[in-house]
């Protein structure tokens, strides 16, 4: 599937674009894990991330399905 | 003789922001003329192209209509009272021929037309910060028309803002934001009021500050006054268009009370130096505007009632994919401010929620 990110946790990454595997059954979570053990810069920002699967909102228990667009999205404080 | 002249909010410009002001004659027209002597152009706001007093003025002379007297022919005695005001119209105010003109791509739109343009005349919005978003915000909100303007924020211009704050120039440097916004909107737009707030918004003047406004603007630099902003506006049930922007990304969403808040979209702040702001990040200048103008665009869509407002929806912005994305967002049942069972229901301490005291600055 592809993760896409904003803002810090883009810079953070260096990456503003990852595909990431998916197996059945796997939900928001999972992805996250495995974001998380293949990027652990972005541990600090679990505690305030929001997700977007397919344009939609989601959370941690929503089901993956299989060529799904995942957006990791940090708040931004700027103005 | 001489006489006061009542002036009424929408001609006060051309006579020094004066509410009275001194004119002589011996007639209503001897003084009328003696005020386009004394304020020149006061006369095409008056007068008709035949010379003749225009249809949607009034003028009084010790508050009794001069129709009931002898029209412009009635005398004045030293120390009169004459007032000139101008017709209302559906408790709007009427628009001048130099208005019409003013406003004339917004008027020949069937969504705006004259009703609409009244509305926008007769708005009240209030922008919290007079930085990087609150510059383009304003401007646009000014040169619409927006009657009164509020405008908060505490801080001085710095070399810094000049990047992007297009309120702000570089003779500014040092003054007051809001002193500087000011100036920059009235000369943009003399017909708009701007209301300056010099001051932090915290939780004691939050709502006295928001109360008399019918939309509040976020341009807030920091978490601790986006979540005050967001807290006070849903309990003042006030809709707030939100923004945010940092280095190559932006946001926008409008709540609307009711159906979903920022705590619903982001329930805790992240910890205190997780986000970086923009002074410690940068932020692309242009990308103000970008976010700013959609901020105002929803401002004038609710004033209007046309449209669909970004309500539900976030809008996010990738300057260098050059991508706009909207997420569905929807309220949150468990939200503890808009929820179902709420447990905020008044304004807390932001900077012990947020870990954070309140900035220095309320824009960046």
């Amino acid at each position: 599937m592809t993760v896409l990110l904003f803002a810090g946790v883009a810079e953070r990454v260096g990456a503003r674009r990852l595909a990431v595997e998916v197996a059945p059954g796997d939900r928001v979570r999972d992805v996250r894990d495995r974001l998380v053990a293949a990027h652990p810069q972005l541990e600090p920002f679990l505690p305030t991330l929001r997700y977007a699967l397919d344009e939609e909102y989601a959370d941690e228990d929503t089901p993956v399905p299989a060529g799904a667009t995942l957006a990791l999205i940090p708040p931004v404080s700027g103005g | 003789m001489t006489v006061s002249v009542y002036i009424p909010t929408l001609f006060r410009h051309l006579v020094g922001n004066r509410v009275h002001v001194q004119a002589r004659g011996r007639t209503v027209r001897d003084v009328l003329v003696d005020l386009d002597r004394q304020f020149p152009g006061f006369r095409q706001q008056l007068f008709g192209p035949e010379g003749r007093l225009a249809a949607h003025i009034n003028v009084y002379v010790n508050q009794v209509e001069i129709g009931t007297l002898q029209g412009e022919e009635t005398p004045v005695r030293e120390g009169d009272e004459v007032a000139v005001i101008p017709a209302l119209a559906g408790g709007a105010v009427a628009l001048t021929p130099e208005m019409v003109e003013r406003y004339s791509r917004h008027i020949i739109m069937p969504q705006v037309g004259s009703a609409g343009q009244r509305k926008i005349m007769e708005a009240k919005v209030l922008i919290i910060g007079a930085g990087g978003l609150g510059s383009p915000v304003a401007i646009y909100l000014a040169l619409a028309g927006v009657g009164t303007i509020g405008l908060v924020d505490f801080d001085v211009v710095d070399r810094s803002n000049l990047q992007r704050q297009i309120l702000h120039q570089d003779d500014d440097v040092g003054r007051p934001k809001v002193v500087s916004a000011k100036e920059t909107l009235l000369a943009y737009n003399p017909y708009v009021q701007v209301v300056t707030h010099e001051t932090p918004l915290t939780s004691d003047n939050a709502f006295e500050i928001i109360e008399p406004y019918d939309i509040v603007v976020n341009g807030a630099d920091n978490f601790a006054t986006r979540y005050l902003v967001n807290d006070a506006c849903y309990l003042l049930k006030k809709p707030l268009v939100d923004g945010s922007i940092l280095m190559f990304d932006g946001q926008a969403t409008t709540y609307l009370p009711g159906r979903g808040c920022y705590r619903c979209l982001y329930p805790a702040p992240p910890p205190p130096g997780m986000v970086p702001s923009c002074a410690e990040a940068g932020v692309l200048g242009a990308m103000c505007a970008t976010i700013g103008s959609i901020q105002a665009t929803e401002v004038l869509k609710l004033i209007l009632g046309i449209g669909e407002p970004l309500v539900n929806r976030l809008l996010l912005y990738d300057a260098l994919a050059l991508e706009f994305r909207i997420v569905r967002i929807r309220r949150d049942p468990n939200c503890p401010l808009c929820g179902d069972n709420p447990t905020i229901t008044q304004l807390i301490d932001y900077e012990a929620f947020c870990g954070s005291p309140f900035p220095a600055a309320q824009h960046a």
